[in-house]
């Protein structure tokens, strides 16, 4: 047994750290950090900064112009990378689609796809949820018939998905729709890349309870999709949908994230006042965020052991259930101190959270972190809710 | 021991549900809030129409001389509306200071003006270094000539946008967090010298900061009934606010959780109503618990706010507030939870109850703060060493 991350690994994460602290401009460090709103030029200049580096795709295979890496190296980097205050990747293109255009797409989808990914040329988005299915994912009800004319062979998709995250920015959208309506739920469902810019898309804006327009519907109105647009066979997406599933959970227990917001929750609390003293001095309040931080130690030893796990190509079990509920619970507990620490000055709500800039209302620092916390509630309901992800884990281990 | 209510009293409470239902649906709110001034005169002079605004008025100044149940009863139904007119703040609070510490002349003046709902007051208190302890004052009051300059910063002033004047307490000697030497003034809101910086708050209501650059006020803006101090009548018109407000609290989650219940019946996830799902009903069953907890405190706050004792008036209320804090948090973030994604929009009013919560759970000190103020006052009462 050894705790202690090899000399190599050592080496590398010094490498990282030191990318990022010359690379990170400290405008785009300083809203991260501080939780206001990036726009789609923050995201694609990091992207493109990673992908000069050769880092775009961080958890690709060399063979598709990955870097590489192994599990705890992909850990390493996405750890330094939050620490330091860059931008979360944008997982949609990297790490979903990716994957599954590489392990089901044919050569020419991969040619045609990837190189736009990881140098943040086309921007993805996911067309899984629909209204009505929630996290019965496999409830979907969108429709693609496939046909020939003289135009080719095409399928034309109708129906509305829900809760694509910043779908007004993308390019092209990765879609499960049922293909066979005859077959059983999971039977009947086809993989396939649409381009947002097809006729009979529309994007429409779903504003959430933070003021913010994160999240979109997208409506399909007789909108033709080439067949060559299919991902592996038709009626098979299923598979493919569980396969990107799986890929999800790199980093899903957000340590980096989680370190980096504590840093964040002492600063503020070392300089709000109690009593004429720092809040970070009242034993009540350092005794909550000494709380999250044994946690977050706790969480970090299971990540790890995890990642350790998956190395030695040992049965992960519910893993990435436990560390999706553990991560999420932690980061929205942080967020309520936050809060916390600035009181009423988390009430005043600035539009977008876009800025913080002098002269506004409270303290710089207490700008973002109302709408952050309202955001945050989404942590606990997307990607599969917390509840589902307990029903994994009893279902794995109850086996009834 | 009784916990029913009077017929006048129920009454009461049915004219303002009543009123609310047809008056204040999630639409004309979400319209009002759009507004410029984020408030409605119409909906405040219905509320007067009601005689809402007058309730905490002596019927020797013109008013109907309820008292904390009857504040109570109305906070609570106006709950769910999440009305974004200064009811809490002038009907309750200010109209509460005016009434207890006013001289004469400003309570003939002003309570007969604010019941009628010509005249919007609104107390000026609560410093950002304070974190809802009502003691700490920063803003001094210099004698000068034959009145006084005011100066000072006030925090996150719920409504006082819309306030015709403000009453704002100061230092007139003492250091912050002292117990004695603030006194209150009347200020107008064009008086030279006074910014309101203001702003919305995240649950959608109006605010401001407050700021006090030398304000000259003369002598006869001194708040003064001669037997108390003005410690113990800010103390205590914010602990009716406190016992206010956790009516309100009630009214917002028993609407959170009604319409949680609904949801769980009507939403349809692997062939079923999720709330046929155990895991959540017991939550469900959670959420309820707070909920009945929250009201068994509403009604102790209520009870015990008019209090002589200072001790066993702050105790309790505090025990109110972080029962129903937590409640608040609970019930909120489970609703927007159980909603799902659903949950998270603009769209629904569980979204804005959630926030409206959140508001709440940060007013009149947080959580931890009567936490502590209650260990504070409940380990006086132990001895320590056998």
């Amino acid at each position: 047994m050894d705790l202690t991350f090899t000399p190599e690994e050592q080496a590398f994460r010094e490498e990282v750290r030191a990318f990022v602290r010359e690379k990170l401009p400290a405008a785009l460090r300083h809203k991260v950090v501080n939780s206001l709103r990036l726009t789609r030029d923050d995201h694609v200049m990091w992207q493109r900064t990673l992908h000069e580096r050769g880092w775009g795709g961080p958890g690709w295979p060399k063979e598709h112009g990955g870097p590489g890496w192994n599990a705890v190296q992909q850990y390493i980097f996405e750890e330094e990378c939050a620490s330091a205050g860059a931008p979360r990747l944008i997982p949609f293109g990297i790490k979903m689609v990716a994957p599954v255009i590489m392990a089901f797409g044919s050569p020419e989808q991969q040619k045609r796809f990837l190189p736009d990914i990881s140098s943040a040329r086309k921007w993805w988005c996911q067309g899984y949820s629909e209204p009505g299915s929630g996290s019965d994912l496999a409830s979907l009800k969108t429709r693609a018939v496939r046909g020939l004319d003289k135009d080719g062979d095409h399928f034309i998709v109708n129906g509305q998905k829900t809760w694509t995250t910043l779908g007004q920015h993308a390019d092209w959208i990765f879609c499960l729709v049922r293909t066979d309506p005859q077959a059983k739920a999971q039977r009947g469902i086809s993989f396939l890349l649409i381009d947002m810019k097809s006729p009979g898309i529309t994007v429409r804006p779903i504003i959430t309870l933070d003021g913010a327009h994160e999240v979109n519907e997208v409506w399909f109105e007789n909108v033709r999709v080439p067949a060559e647009n299919l991902i592996g066979e038709e009626n098979k997406g299923w598979t493919y949908a569980k396969f990107l599933l799986g890929h999800e959970r790199s980093n899903i227990a957000g340590i980096g994230i989680s370190k980096r917001e504590i840093e964040r929750l002492k600063r503020v609390a070392a300089t709000e006042k109690k009593n004429g003293k720092p809040l970070l001095e009242d034993s009540l309040f350092s005794a909550k965020i000494a709380q999250i931080e044994v946690d977050l130690m706790a969480l970090e030893m299971t990540n790890l052991r995890v990642l350790s796990d998956e190395a030695n190509e040992k049965a992960p079990g519910p893993a990435a259930s436990i560390l999706k509920i553990k991560g999420t619970e932690i980061q929205q507990a942080i967020t309520e101190l936050l809060v916390a620490a600035v009181g009423p000055y988390a009430l005043p709500y600035k539009a977008e959270s876009e800025s913080d800039e002098e002269g506004d209302i409270g303290p710089r620092y207490a700008a973002g972190l109302g709408a952050h916390y309202c955001n945050m509630r989404k942590l606990s309901i997307f990607g599969g809710s917390n509840e589902i992800q307990k029903n994994i884990i009893s279902q794995q281990l109850l086996g009834l | 021991m009784d916990f029913s209510f009077s017929e006048e009293q129920q009454q009461l409470q049915d004219a303002i549900a009543r009123f609310v239902q047809g008056d204040y649906s999630f639409e004309r709110r979400h319209k009002i809030l759009k507004s410029a001034d984020g408030w409605s005169r119409e909906v405040w002079q219905g509320l007067a129409d009601l005689g809402v605004l007058a309730m905490n008025i002596p019927e020797a100044d013109g008013g109907l001389g309820y008292g904390p149940i009857e504040a109570l009863l109305a906070m609570q139904s106006a709950g769910p509306a999440m009305l974004c007119e200064p009811l809490l703040d002038s009907a309750v609070i200010a109209t509460a200071l005016v009434r207890d510490f006013g001289s004469p002349e400003q309570r003939a003046e002003l309570l007969p003006a604010m019941g009628s709902g010509e005249r919007i007051v609104v107390l000026a208190h609560t410093e950002a270094a304070g974190r809802g302890q009502a003691v700490w004052v920063e803003t001094s009051a210099k004698k000068s000539g034959d009145g006084y300059v005011l100066s000072g910063h006030k925090a996150v002033v719920s409504l006082a946008p819309a306030a015709d004047e403000l009453l704002v307490s100061a230092r007139v000697s003492g250091q912050p967090g002292d117990a004695e030497g603030v006194a209150v003034f009347r200020v107008a809101k064009d008086a030279s010298g006074l910014a309101l910086k203001p702003f919305k708050t995240l649950d959608g209501r109006r605010a401001a900061d407050v700021v006090l650059a030398d304000v000259k006020v003369p002598a006869s803006s001194l708040l003064g009934a001669p037997t108390v101090s003005a410690n113990v009548a800010i103390d205590r018109a914010l602990d009716l606010g406190l016992a206010a407000v956790c009516a309100e609290a009630l009214g917002v989650m028993e609407a959170t959780v009604n319409a949680t219940i609904e949801y769980l019946k009507t939403r349809q996830q692997f062939g079923q109503p999720i709330g046929r799902f155990q895991a959540l009903q017991h939550r469900t069953a959670d959420m309820l618990l707070h909920l009945e907890q929250s009201r068994s405190m509403a009604y102790l706050a209520a009870m015990h706010c008019n209090v002589a004792d200072d001790t066993q008036r702050r105790k309790t209320l505090s025990a109110a507030k972080v029962v129903i804090g937590n409640a608040c948090r609970f019930i909120g973030q489970q609703a927007v939870q159980l909603h799902g994604g659903m949950g998270m929009t603009e769209e629904l009013n569980v979204s804005h109850f959630f926030k409206r919560l959140m508001a709440i759970e940060l007013s009149f000190g947080d959580t931890d703060t009567h936490l502590q103020r209650f260990a504070a006052l409940t380990q006086r009462d132990i001895p320590l060493a056998a």
